[in-house]
């Protein structure tokens, strides 16, 4: 393995970790918009719709915001690594990222407002923005990766063709394939997670949406394939008989064992082999594509130096350290159900500490007198070294003063104390 | 880089669009990183506070205060991701010529962001749902990420304000030391000090105002007085020390980007003891109805009195930023940061004095406004150090001409990102008005959508 196909690998990953999980927010959002589109006419049926709804925004929130960090993480680390490929990506496909952008920005609008909405009918206004942009995003970003596999964009500053070159039948099929793709994860997750809350009615419904969404699923990805060998012969031989062959089988087994897994309502399972199928497609899709990033422009010319690509690694690791842990800390809770909505009040009351006031006020005083002393010292030592000399070292000792200083007039200050001091 | 003239020609056209556009996004962006700077720290203060009280005000405060976060952060995470799209959306030579030099630093901010992402949702969710140590923990590595964030971004700003790090051979980036391009430069420790700084103050002075109105309608419970008195100590405390590191900000500008001094005073011509004018108007090489000061430009700059100081006339007209649109929103900035200042030190002053928060009702009435002038300041800033960098993307490297895209569809992207950025703002007022007068749910059911409290309550 080359140094330069590294960062590839780790895109590849962040994608497949940002379609499995934050695709299933995704097809979430999309699954609140059936109660839009299809409004029940009975009482009860409203009643249904807005259990799936609040039951599929629920189980969404404390895992949002980190599941849609992914595509960050997949652009910043393109850029970094390939950045030739990413400006002629990002000028090409300007209006369907601008379609993508639009989309996040409503959705994550929303979902911001969604926590200040005090009626029925303001939380049904908002989750149809939210659900509309849900299905927004997700296409634009499958007909980028059409565009990208038929080899619509050149290199260059927006070198390809502004409208054309994502809007083909087959960049279009893709885009529904991701959206599709999103419902299915999503539908098997929130039946698992209604599963888990010991809700057996809304898993029955959420599981019937996985079977519907994974037969649909199953029908366009086969539609896609005449379409691909028209459209792109080389990518289409690679795929189906090439490399790219064992992702496709991978993708299958997964899809076909995802099903299978859902009849027999093991949604915990499900939702694991819904991964593979995902992470098959965009390995077949890699594999076919490779050593080609776009075309006249192979992966090993795309990548940045050496230089570069060593601390990048570097950093994806000590971040894959960091952020892992932290990752498992609050999967854990969210799907340990910590966060459910039944759980008992754990925190328990402090007990305040017996402080005998008189001697408190005092030490807090002489406390304070000290603490304003530090921060005269401070700004005395800030403006002589950061202000009156020139010597960066200097100037270290300047910024070191200035914060003693600044953490010196606060306690100094004593907010807390002096709030509480005054009379009501 | 070599570029036919056709090419130029339909670069120029979309510049302005583009340029403006990126202005609007990173202005829209902004004062949410302040938020997310400065916010968390706030909150455990006051969570620190409360497991040390048991006082159950303390714990109220940091909880209404956390739904404005996870509010704020919601929104910056969205202007965050468009503004990753347009980097490449409408500056794609500049990102495929230089994304192997200054990248990382990006995806070490997307690393940082990340942390964030996890430990906002794991603390606005884990309200009494973990043991109290335990969630007081989870705060740390909010305050914490905010502070790589911008260390990386400013990095990143940083590099093209004094770039170094590689060489340029027929367009490419060679010799690419990104390490020492990002941390290796002098740039950065001033821009990421000022910027953090500037993050303290715009929260502490944002989230105090509304509080002051309050004082100013007379409701001054502990409530209020606890919840203004903690943010306002800190900006007024910060106010007066970013006085000196802008001071010593401007003293680098000085010697790495001259001509970015000079249009900052609107100096014309290379001058010997060079003087100082206040307010006024750039025109035809001199300043109108501006108050001149002698000497003080060369004894601010360069702390001498005859020091020559560069003008405008040493480089070409075109290499040359808008002066106005550079010097105005410098001396915005600076009027403002006095101001703050002044406001600051009366406060402390009376504290000192009288050990109790002002009872004058033009105090608050001055706190109230300092909240949005805070703001205007911040941007403000912005708007000098990247206007006055003009006409380059990356300093005497690259121009923002050659950097910006050839697609057609840059109008299109423009009309329609306005239109989302008008309506995510007109959300943001919204939600934070609704935040306010919201009560919050009980604490057994605060995971909890809000909206169930609410549809309860309604």
């Amino acid at each position: 393995m080359h140094l330069y196909e590294i960062p590839i690998i780790c895109v590849l990953v962040g994608l497949t970790l940002y379609v499995v999980l934050g695709g299933a927010d995704f097809g979430a959002g999309l699954w609140q918009l059936e109660s839009v589109v299809i409004p029940g006419r009975t009482e009860a049926a409203r009643q249904r719709a807005e259990e799936n709804r609040e039951h599929a925004h629920h189980s969404m929130g404390p895992v949002w915001e980190a599941n849609h960090v992914w595509l960050i993480f997949v652009l910043t680390v393109t850029w970094t690594a390939y950045p030739r490929a990413f400006g002629a990506i990002a000028s090409t496909l300007e209006l369907p990222l601008l379609i993508a952008g639009v989309g996040i920005v409503f959705r994550g609008a929303a979902y911001a407002l969604r926590a200040g909405s005090a009626s029925a009918r303001e939380s049904a206004l908002i989750d149809t923005v939210f659900s509309l942009s849900s299905v927004l995003t997700p296409f634009a970003l499958g007909t980028i990766i059409g565009a990208i596999v038929l080899g619509r964009v050149p290199v260059g500053n927006a070198a390809g063709s502004i409208t054309g070159s994502w809007t083909g039948l087959f960049s279009i099929l893709l885009g529904a394939l991701v959206v599709v793709l999103c419902a299915y994860m999503a539908a098997v997750y929130l039946a698992a997670d209604a599963a888990r809350a010991g809700e057996g009615e809304l898993a029955s419904r959420f599981r019937t949406r996985a079977l519907v969404a994974a037969l649909l699923a199953g029908a366009l990805a086969i539609a896609l394939l005449p379409v691909l060998h028209s459209d792109a012969h080389r990518f289409y031989h690679r795929l189906v008989s090439g490399p790219g062959l064992v992702g496709v089988v991978l993708s299958a087994a997964g899809g076909i064992g995802t099903l299978a897994l859902v009849v027999v309502r093991r949604f915990g399972a499900a939702r694991a082999s819904a991964a593979v199928a995902v992470a098959g497609l965009i390995v077949g899709f890699a594999l076919a594509q490779n050593p080609v990033f776009l075309p006249g422009l192979s992966l090993a010319s795309a990548a940045a130096p050496t230089e570069t690509i060593v601390p990048l690694l570097f950093a994806i690791l000590a971040g894959i350290v960091v952020l892992f842990p932290s990752l498992g800390f609050l999967f854990a809770l969210h799907l340990g159900g910590r966060f459910d909505l039944a759980e008992q009040d754990r925190s328990g009351a402090v007990q305040p500490p017996a402080a005998a006031a008189g001697v408190g006020a005092m030490i807090a005083s002489s406390r304070q007198g000290l603490a304003a002393r530090g921060a005269i010292a401070g700004l005395l030592g800030g403006l002589g070294f950061l202000n009156a000399a020139d010597a960066p070292w200097a100037h270290i000792v300047g910024v070191v003063s200035l914060a003693v200083c600044a953490l010196c007039a606060i306690a100094a200050v004593a907010p807390a104390e002096l709030a509480a001091r005054e009379r009501d | 880089m070599a570029l036919s003239l056709a090419a130029i020609v339909a670069q120029n056209r979309y510049l302005r669009d583009a340029s403006q556009l990126q202005s609007l996004s990173f202005a829209v962006h902004i004062p949410l990183v302040c938020f997310g700077i400065a916010l968390p720290a706030l909150i455990a203060y006051f969570e620190w506070r409360f497991l040390r009280t048991g006082e159950e005000l303390y714990r109220t405060i940091a909880r209404r205060w956390t739904r404005i976060m996870a509010a704020l952060f919601a929104i910056g995470v969205i202007t965050g991701t468009i503004l990753s799209f347009e980097m490449g959306m409408l500056w794609p030579t500049f990102m495929s010529t230089f994304g192997s030099v200054f990248g990382l630093g990006f995806s070490i901010e997307g690393f940082s962001f990340f942390l964030e992402a996890i430990f906002i949702g794991i603390y606005v969710y884990g309200w009494n749902r973990l043991s109290q140590r335990l969630h007081f923990l989870c705060v740390l590595p909010i305050v914490f990420a905010g502070f790589t964030g911008s260390l990386m971004v400013i990095a990143v700003n940083a590099w093209m304000q004094h770039p170094s790090g590689f060489r340029l051979r027929g367009g490419h980036a060679v010799d690419v030391h990104p390490l020492a391009a990002l941390f290796g430069n002098s740039f950065l420790w001033n821009e990421l000090i000022h910027m953090y700084v500037a993050g303290f103050m715009v929260t502490g002075f944002v989230l105090a105002a509304p509080y002051a109105i309050q004082r100013l309608r007379g409701r001054w419970g502990r409530y209020e007085r606890t919840a203004f008195t903690l943010p306002f100590t800190v900006a007024a405390v910060a106010s007066p020390l970013q006085v000196l590191i802008g001071d010593w900000v401007a003293r680098d500008v000085a010697t790495e980007q001259p001509i970015k001094l000079a249009a900052l005073e609107g100096l014309a011509k290379t001058t010997r003891g060079a003087p100082e004018h206040i307010l006024g108007w750039y025109h035809n090489g001199k300043i109108s109805f501006g108050i001149g000061i002698p000497h003080l430009l060369s004894l601010l700059a360069f702390h001498s009195w005859n020091h020559t100081v560069q003008g405008l006339d040493s480089v070409p007209p075109v290499d040359r930023p808008p002066i106005n649109i550079t010097r105005l929103s410098f001396q915005t900035m600076v009027g403002i940061g006095t101001l703050m200042a002044l406001v600051a030190v009366v406060y402390l002053f009376l504290l000192w004095r009288r050990r109790t928060l002002p009872s004058e009702r033009p105090f608050y009435g001055a706190a109230a406004l300092l909240g949005p002038l805070s703001v205007v300041a911040l941007i403000a800033g912005w708007v000098t150090t990247e206007v006055g960098r003009q006409p380059w993307v990356v300093y005497k490297v690259m121009t923002t001409t050659q950097a910006v895209t050839t697609a057609g569809s840059v109008p299109v992207s423009y009309g329609v990102l306005v239109a989302a950025y008008l309506l995510v703002g007109a959300a943001s007022i919204w939600i934070l008005r609704r935040l306010a007068l919201m009560d919050l749910p009980p604490l057994s059911s605060d995971a909890s959508i809000v909206a169930r409290a609410g549809e309860a309550a309604a």
